[in-house]
């Protein structure tokens, strides 16, 4: 070893980084819980599943049903609708999905009731409700129209309307979710 | 607001005593006694004092307010009722808190538009300029949070979709969305911790204006003329000067405010924000405040995806577009100080800059009518005309403008400009 003091630059950069790194691995790991704790808790997670009985359903009838918290649309819908839902051209849509992409039974039309722009419900299930230019939902918050297989087909929102999961149980019993 | 600076001189034994330990009087003489303040302000230099008062008024209620208010969603809008109809004076703290939000914006608005005609975001001002906008910035979150606290159909709705605005962010827009609100909707988490911030926020907002006045501090006041002080002619004492005129122009703006306070106190609100929140339903025209107007506008005047033309790729989807365009056009006021390449402050001396300015303002006007009406026809073309323009105006005319406008001859001082106009020249 010398007696004259030599600094090794390296040596001390490689020092400081390593600290800089612990602290921000350090500050990291005690900043997380406090923002996870903001995140939906157990009880809000703890995922539900609705039933709903169609059997009171008409054909040209929709209903809304609550499914953790949020509208689910249904809806009966006529030989009409389905033959328009199915008569588009799918690679002109904005969110490209064919009509049987989007039903188990053709008849039966299941999707969440929020609009994709920034979760207004749509307007458009009950008979006297503005229904938008492709005759499905019309959501009036910032003008999203959607068609009857609730496809986005003019205005702001980026997506068709979400498809939950949901079972069949009988003919006329759904389970959502 | 340094405090090495020589002690005053206190007739007072005990005011002399704590100063000669801690010299909080030689600062206080210092900065709002012997100030030396340009002398030609115009009445638009009252703003900042009548903003400061209204933060103070939206503390004061609002911390009265919160003793009788519950931050729960089955309870919230009663409380908030039960304010208004049964808690002694509660009708008074509420319609003072609701529409002393709305008059802290007007002043504010005031303030920055004063800021934008005279360039006082100039240098050397520019970070004072740009805790100003931070303080904009909070004032908004803190209003919106606000807004949500009584839990009415506008609250529960205008939360939704405020908070939808971050799900627009790829990949992990989604993920911050339910962060923000805590669930998969906007539930009681959400009025929680939109309490527990609205709370918070405003004294973030007092530290942040003690900075801004700290550096106005420092560089000193601009004025009408935009051209600095040279002398002492060219200045007063902030006392009794600028105490007394401040005074003057916050009671006349407080006689404002209290008369629609007690004359008019809804005339700002909607009728949806006194029904309760009902999250199966959304109310057929929803609109923020009207402060908020203008963004809302801009956000709304993106209608069709960014897509590279023929080939219908999508670069942009239009939900984005717009929350890019409402965040940017606040961004644009962080670094106004350069984008303007004019070295001349005052729109006085600048002919094309004022026309410019007055285009700015008649489009925020217009932005603001068109945020509060269905996005259909004629609303949608005029709101886009409109974003067009502010964003024309902040990146293209503004950067070019001072490098080809004919500017007016400036005055040699402030105190020669004054004589001159005494004599009526
Ligand atoms: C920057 C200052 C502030 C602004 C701009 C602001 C804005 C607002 C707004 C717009 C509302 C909705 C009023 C309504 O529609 O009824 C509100 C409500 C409320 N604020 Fe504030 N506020 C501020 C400071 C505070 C502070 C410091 C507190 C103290 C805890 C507070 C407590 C409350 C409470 C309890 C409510 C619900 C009761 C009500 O709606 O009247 N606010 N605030
Ligand atoms: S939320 Fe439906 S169009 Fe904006």
């Amino acid at each position: 070893m010398s007696k004259t003091e030599k600094i090794d630059e390296n040596k001390r950069d490689f020092l400081y980084l390593a600290a800089a790194g612990m602290g921000v691995v350090g500050v990291g790991s005690a900043v997380w819980p406090l923002v996870d704790s903001m995140n939906p808790a157990a009880d809000v997670l703890a995922l539900a599943s609705t039933e709903v009985d169609l059997s009171s359903v008409e054909i040209g009838q929709s209903i809304k049903v609550v499914w953790r918290g949020k509208p689910v649309f249904i809806r009966r819908r006529t030989k009409e609708e389905i033959t328009e839902a199915n008569s588009v051209e799918v690679e002109t849509l904005r969110d490209k999905q064919s009509d049987t992409d989007r039903v188990q039974n053709p008849e039966w039309l299941i999707m969440v009731g929020v609009c994709t722009h920034l979760g207004c419900i749509p307007l458009g299930n009950k008979p006297a409700e503005v229904k938008g230019e492709y005759n499905g939902w019309f959501c009036p918050c910032h003008g999203s129209h959607y068609d009857t297989s609730g496809r986005i087909r003019k205005g702001p929102a980026p997506k068709n309307l979400e498809v939950p999961e949901y079972k069949f149980v009988t003919d006329t019993q759904v389970i959502i979710g | 607001m340094s405090g090495n600076t020589e002690k005053g001189q206190f007739d007072n034994k005990v005011v002399s005593w704590v100063d000669e330990r801690l010299p909080i009087f030689t600062m206080l003489s210092k900065e709002y006694g012997v100030f030396p303040t340009p002398k030609n302000f115009n009445y638009f230099w009252n703003f900042g004092a009548i903003a400061m008062a209204m933060l103070s008024i939206m503390i004061l209620t609002g911390i009265f307010l919160a003793m009788n208010y519950t931050a729960h969603a089955d309870e919230a809008f009663n409380s908030v009722e039960r304010i208004t109809r049964d808690v002694n004076y509660g009708w008074l703290l509420r319609y003072l808190h609701m529409n002393g939000a709305s008059f802290f914006f007007i002043a504010v608005y005031i303030h920055i538009g004063r800021g934008l005609f005279y360039g006082s975001y100039k240098g050397p001002r520019e970070l004072l300029w740009i805790f100003g906008v931070l303080i904009f910035l909070l004032m908004m979150g803190t209003a919106f949070m606000g807004y949500t606290l009584p839990w009415s159909q506008m609250s529960g709705w205008g939360a939704t979709v405020i908070t939808n605005l971050f799900s627009a962010i790829p990949i992990v827009g989604d993920s911050i969305h339910t962060l923000l609100i805590g669930g998969f909707t906007v539930d009681n988490p959400t009025l929680n911790r939109f309490f527990a911030l609205h709370y918070l926020l405003p004294f973030v907002i007092v530290a942040v204006v003690f900075l801004h006045v700290w550096a106005l501090h420092v560089t000193g006041s601009n004025n009408p003329l935009g051209i600095e002080p040279k002398s002492k002619k060219d200045t007063l004492p902030f006392h009794p000067y600028y105490t007394s005129k401040d005074v003057f122009g916050l009671s006349v703006f407080l006689l404002f405010y209290l008369w629609v306070v007690f004359f008019h106190p809804l005339a700002l609100s909607h009728a949806d924000h006194f029904k309760p929140f009902d999250s199966m339903v959304t109310p057929e025209h929803i609109v923020p405040e009207w402060y908020f107007l203008p963004f809302y506008a801009i956000l709304k005047s993106f209608t069709a995806d960014l897509v590279i033309p023929f080939t219908g790729i999508i670069l942009v989807e239009a939900k984005l577009l717009g929350v890019l365009a409402m965040f940017g056009s606040i961004g644009l006021l962080f670094v106004l100080p350069w984008l303007d390449s004019s070295p001349v402050r005052s729109a006085t001396f600048r002919p094309i800059y004022k026309i410019c300015l007055f285009l700015l303002l008649i489009s925020m006007l217009v932005l603001g009518y068109t945020g509060s009406q269905p996005a259909e026809g004629w609303v949608v073309v005029a709101a886009q005309i409109t974003t067009a323009y502010y964003f024309i105006h902040f990146l293209v005319i503004l950067p070019l403008l001072g490098k080809i406008e004919r500017t007016k001859p400036l005055p040699k001082s402030i105190n020669e400009s004054v004589l001159a106009k005494k004599e009526g020249k």
